[in-house]
């Protein structure tokens, strides 16, 4: 893909104002893909974009090809935002799940259509991709409040004190979103990392980025603070290893490392950042991520579980 | 009148030494193809106490091998009862042979034999009962219906807690359908090959545990060696690193149980004499080579004048020396290269500003020995609050208020321990909530149980050992 | 330790008052405080420490008799083996003091006249203390006046448990003034104080109202001198000396009746409060059987063999 230096927004949006089918009774207001930072939608700092084209080929949009700058800065607001959601009630952050999955509903053609047009579904199979990510949310929501409960407890230790463990979230993951399912499969790895209360920097799928700018507006508009997920579009080899030996990254998802992901999980050692090695349904398309049960197995690689103890007496 | 306590020796007589001991593979002690051997030191006199031999990459592979045919032939397969029933068999052979366990660990490590008798070979024994029942009942562990051992499982231990860490890796593996491959640690290999001894008088059967005795170079055969499906490391954040790297690219699942510089906070309210006894454990418990230790003491600045003192005077009141005596509250630091390390980082912080402050206090002759320090004075930038020093050396910091002590016991790469005491049960739970750790003990510190899990934060390494949490790592 | 809550020095003396001084100190945590203990009772005293730690628990023993059935025959005869526990070896130390009721004083200063044992009566409606003021006054008066040279009063748990702290404290500073130079002695009753934050204050309580001594128990009352309740009411007393210099002693009574229970007193004294305590002025242990077992442990240590009860005297 080629890349391309902005120079200068009037001009594009001029030459890009024609495209689909007939002549139009009024020009159609376009959306300029951004970024997603700290709960805004700014440029690359670096100007750059990048050309995305739709399965057969037509072109659909410009993307922002964010810089090893924008990478920084999203670990930054990723980490600045981890203390207050970390801290947000199990409760407050299902609410907030449960919001996001309302806002898509309500926006569920647009995310059909986006899933059409850049991945070539047919009108049924995008309906089946938008229905369960809108419902992986559901899913997600569901879970804030019991995942402690579940891989947690009292610990019966033999002496007078009182000992219970209970999962914390990791901190700042970086998760490099599935290059094929830029809906379901992005979902499926975001929403069980900010369940748990960590907060994200994804790098979507670089082929297919659209919809990860479709649901970042979804989250801006879902009483999810600024931060907790940012949104980098460009190319893995160019931001991965930044992120993968970023000392304040805690843990990598590395779902969409491709073949960098060893040479990531290598960066990652120097600090110990936990890995999630690529699964079986990595390089799969949305159908490969229709699980409706993924139960707690990406969860459980971004807790840490902390243990408690204190004495019993009077 | 003055009363002094005459000394109180335990009886080495309960130990038998072999001159030479081989490593342990599929059953047998057997030479190593190296013909190598290195010399085990006590190092509380620097006297010889064995000859052990150095496992090569030859050796390493075929206790690898071992390890696959009994996993793949015998131990994958039998009911969980039945391995659940070996390692009981085990945890009371424990038990019975615990006074001469805890004497030879002593000898070969130096740590007193009060801490050997009554906190390692108890916990040890308690770890193989508390796994052994697990054995059967995996599908409970909430790790899916039918969880499945990984294979097997090289596992490298450190020398601080050498038969506790050798329960610790051995106990899960075992439990969950595993076979082993074990070094220990290079300086204290005897407890290890003492419990090579027991699996053969439990009759495990052969290659399910494997003992290969060594050091870095072995370890790092072991870690690299193509034919194992896990890796379980305890010790340095620095050769953890190196494991994390070697394992990428691999199949082989990692825990790594590294470094630690944990805050013990002390706020104003705190029960202050239980206070001053976990601070002394927090430091002084294994003479502070315990990754978990309490090293850097966080006191609320408005009780440091009264507290200190009294951490004085008790601390003036331990007793170093010979660890077989049943009075000795400090032993022999493990070897003379740790000692070195102890002393170059305390003399860096008393460089760079701390004031050192040591009890009146007679060390021996020969051997490798330390006297409890204090470093008062410290601040956050000093390496002596930056660094883990794994030796009885305790930094003191003040802070003002719970944020600020929140705030500087989380400023560190690591996160494996941390310790609070007060008496307000809101500023307990708010303190720890905030605490980057993966232990936590309020009110009390140094404490361990096989139903706990431990394990760290951040450069402190993943995973987790003790409890259902433990068995994550062995089940696939 | 806590320097500027023993400074402070409650003017106007009040529950309030009182109450603020109390709970300004720091609490005890029960695990810990038990754990500490069982810590130190691991320390192994053999050969010449045991030696040494025999012959002092029996200069600190005050050897008690305090029964219904008490008469002055079974008094004197305990007088008799407070001045030589051992008629078979004289070389063994007399006793700190000998313990009875007080109208039974009389009787023990009279054998144990030229002695050097000294007397020490309870007082003060001992056990339970249930009584008007005046007639714990008289109790006190009648017995310093027969001669006895160190009193053992109880303090008033109800009012303790009930924060009526000023009465306690009163009765205190009455009691010692009845003692006139009779050293006072103030057993806090710990089995009915219950918790070790109680005796801590307890401790500090009777300490500020002019106790010689702060005692455990009655002996009636189970659990009586437990370790971790004797490690914290030492506690109270280093820290009284560390902020006044003034030095008060302990005394653990009721359930000590083996050399091992006493040497781990011993042991909790020279790790607590330090070698200076290790003196009959300012230890003492409270006990009847606790004797012969010492004199048996004594031999034993010396001849090598294991004696019987047999051969040591009863009273």
């Amino acid at each position: 893909m080629a890349e391309r230096r902005d120079t200068g927004k009037a001009t594009r949006a001029a030459t890009r104002a024609t495209g689909e089918g007939a002549a139009p009774v009024r020009l159609a207001v376009r959306k300029t893909y951004k970024l997603y930072l700290g709960g805004a939608f700014p440029r690359s700092e670096s100007g750059r974009s990048y050309p995305v084209t739709s399965a057969d080929g037509r072109h659909l949009a410009n993307a922002a090809l964010a810089s090893r700058k924008d990478a920084r800065d999203a670990v930054a607001t990723a980490r600045k935002a981890f203390g207050g959601w970390s801290a947000r009630t199990a409760y407050n952050r299902g609410q907030i799940l449960y919001r996001v999955a309302e806002m898509m509903e309500g926006r569920r053609d647009q995310f059909a259509a986006q899933a059409v047009a850049a991945q070539g579904l047919s009108a049924d199979e995008a309906d089946r991709v938008v229905s369960a990510a809108i419902d992986r949310w559901v899913y997600y929501a569901g879970w804030t409040d019991k995942v402690a409960q579940v891989i947690g407890g009292a610990n019966p230790v033999a002496g007078p004190y009182y000992n219970h463990s209970a999962p914390e979230p990791t901190g700042v993951v970086v998760v490099f979103a599935p290059p094929n399912a830029p809906l379901l499969g992005l979902t499926s790895v975001i929403a069980p990392v900010i369940a748990t209360g960590n907060t994200t920097v994804v790098v979507a799928s670089e082929k297919a980025p659209l919809a990860a700018i479709d649901l970042a507006e979804v989250l801006a508009t879902s009483d999810l603070p600024g931060g907790v997920v940012n949104l980098l579009t460009g190319r893995v080899p160019e931001l991965g290893p930044h992120l993968a030996a970023h000392a304040d990254v805690d843990a990598l998802d590395l779902t969409g490392a491709g073949e960098a992901a060893v040479e990531f999980e290598k960066a990652a050692a120097a600090t110990l950042t936990r890995v999630l090695r690529p699964t079986p349904e990595a390089d799969g398309g949305e159908e490969a991520w229709l699980d409706p049960d993924p139960g707690t197995s990406r969860m459980t690689p971004f807790l840490e579980t902390k243990t408690v103890w204190h004495p019993i007496g009077t | 009148m003055i009363f002094e306590y005459a000394p109180a020796p335990e009886s080495r007589s309960v130990v038998t030494l072999r001159e030479t001991y081989e490593l342990f593979v599929d059953g047998a002690f057997t030479p190593a193809e190296s013909g190598e051997h290195l010399t085990v030191v006590n190092p509380a006199d620097e006297s010889e106490l064995a000859r052990v031999a150095v496992a090569g990459a030859a050796d390493v592979d075929k206790a690898v091998t071992a390890a696959r045919r009994a996993y793949d032939t015998v131990w994958s397969r039998m009911p969980g009862a039945e391995r659940g029933k070996y390692l009981f068999r085990i945890a009371r052979i424990l038990q019975e042979r615990s006074r001469e366990l805890a004497v030879l660990e002593s000898m070969d490590n130096g740590k007193p034999i009060k801490e050997t008798r009554d906190v390692d070979l108890p916990l040890v024994a308690a770890h193989f009962f508390y796994y052994a029942g697990w054995a059967d009942k995996l599908a409970h562990a909430g790790l899916g219906p039918d969880p499945r051992p990984l294979g097997v499982a090289a596992q490298v231990i450190p020398w601080n807690f050498p038969l506790l860490m050798l329960a610790w890796k051995i106990a899960p593996a075992l439990a969950t359908g595993n076979t082993v491959v074990l070094k220990p640690a290079e300086t204290t290999p005897l407890t290890a090959l003492a419990f090579a001894e027991i699996c053969q008088e439990a009759e495990l059967p052969p290659g399910v545990v494997n003992i290969l005795t060594g050091a870095g170079e072995t370890g790092r055969a072991l870690v690299e060696h193509p034919g194992t499906d896990k890796v379980a490391f305890t010790g340095s954040t620095e050769v953890g690193r190196q494991i994390a790297r070697a394992v990428a690219g691999t199949d082989k699942r990692a825990t790594l149980e590294l470094g630690g510089k944990g805050a013990n906070i002390v706020y104003d309210d705190a029960a202050i004499d239980q206070a001053v006894e976990g601070i002394v454990s927090g430091i002084f418990f294994n003479q502070g080579h315990v990754c978990c230790a309490g090293s850097r003491l966080l006191v609320q600045e408005s009780i440091a004048e009264e507290l200190l003192p009294l951490l004085k005077t008790r601390i003036s009141r331990l007793r170093l020396g010979d660890p077989l005596d049943k009075n000795t509250d400090i032993g022999a630091i493990n070897s003379a290269e740790q000692l070195e390390r102890i002393r170059e980082l305390t003399d860096t912080g008393e460089a760079e500003g701390a004031e050192r402050w040591s009890p009146v206090c007679d060390l021996p002759g020969s051997g490798y020995w330390f006297a409890p320090t204090i470093l008062t004075g410290v601040s956050q930038a000093h390496r002596v609050a930056r660094e883990e020093i794994f030796g009885p050396v305790l930094s003191v910091l003040t802070f003002r208020t719970p944020e600020e002590a929140v705030a500087k016991a989380n400023n560190t790469p690591y996160g494996l321990s941390a310790g609070v005491w007060t008496e307000k049960g809101s500023r307990m739970l708010w303190t720890a909530e905030r605490l980057r750790a993966g232990v936590v003990w309020s009110n009390t510190f140094n404490k361990f149980d096989p139903t706990s899990p431990f394990g760290g934060y951040k450069e402190s390494g993943y995973g987790r050992e003790g409890g259902r949490h433990g068995l994550e790592a062995y089940l696939g | 330790m806590p320097v500027p809550h023993t400074a402070f020095a409650p003017e106007a003396m009040s529950n309030r008052s009182l109450r603020a001084f109390l709970h300004g100190f720091p609490g005890v945590d029960e695990v810990g405080a038990r754990a500490r203990a069982q810590d130190l009772s691991t320390r192994s005293i053999k050969t010449t420490a045991k030696a040494e730690a025999i012959d002092l628990a029996i200069r600190m023993v005050d050897l008690t008799t305090l029964e219904g059935a008490d008469t002055p025959g079974k008094v004197r005869s305990l007088c008799a083996k407070a001045v030589g526990p051992d008629p078979a070896d004289r070389t063994v130390p007399r006793v700190g003091a000998v313990c009875v009721y007080p109208d039974m004083v009389a009787t023990a200063v009279e054998a144990l006249r030229g002695t050097g044992v000294a007397v020490a009566s309870v007082a003060t409606a001992f056990p339970s203390g249930r009584a008007p003021m005046e007639a714990k006054l008289a109790d006190t008066r009648r017995a310093v006046a027969d001669g006895a040279g160190e009193i053992d009063m109880v303090i008033d748990r109800g009012a303790f448990l009930s924060g009526d702290y000023l009465k306690v404290f009163e009765e205190i500073v009455a009691i010692k003034e009845a003692c006139g130079a009779a050293h006072l002695k103030v057993i806090l009753e710990t089995g009915e104080l219950a918790t070790y934050d109680n005796v801590r204050r307890a401790s500090h309580l009777a300490i500020r109202a002019g106790a010689d001594f702060v005692k455990t128990s009655t002996g009636k009352v189970s659990p009586a001198a437990t370790l971790p309740v004797t490690l914290v009411m030492l506690e109270a007393v280093r820290d009284h000396h560390a902020a006044t210099g003034r030095r008060v002693g302990v005394k653990p009574a009721g359930g000590i009746r083996t050399t091992k229970d006493a040497i781990r007193n011993l042991v909790l004294v020279n790790e607590v409060v330090g070698p200076d305590w290790l003196t009959p002025a300012l230890f003492r242990i409270g006990a009847s059987s606790l004797l012969n077992d010492l004199l048996m442990q004594r031999t034993r240590l010396s001849t090598g063999t294991y004696p019987g009860p047999d051969y040591y005297t009863l009273d």
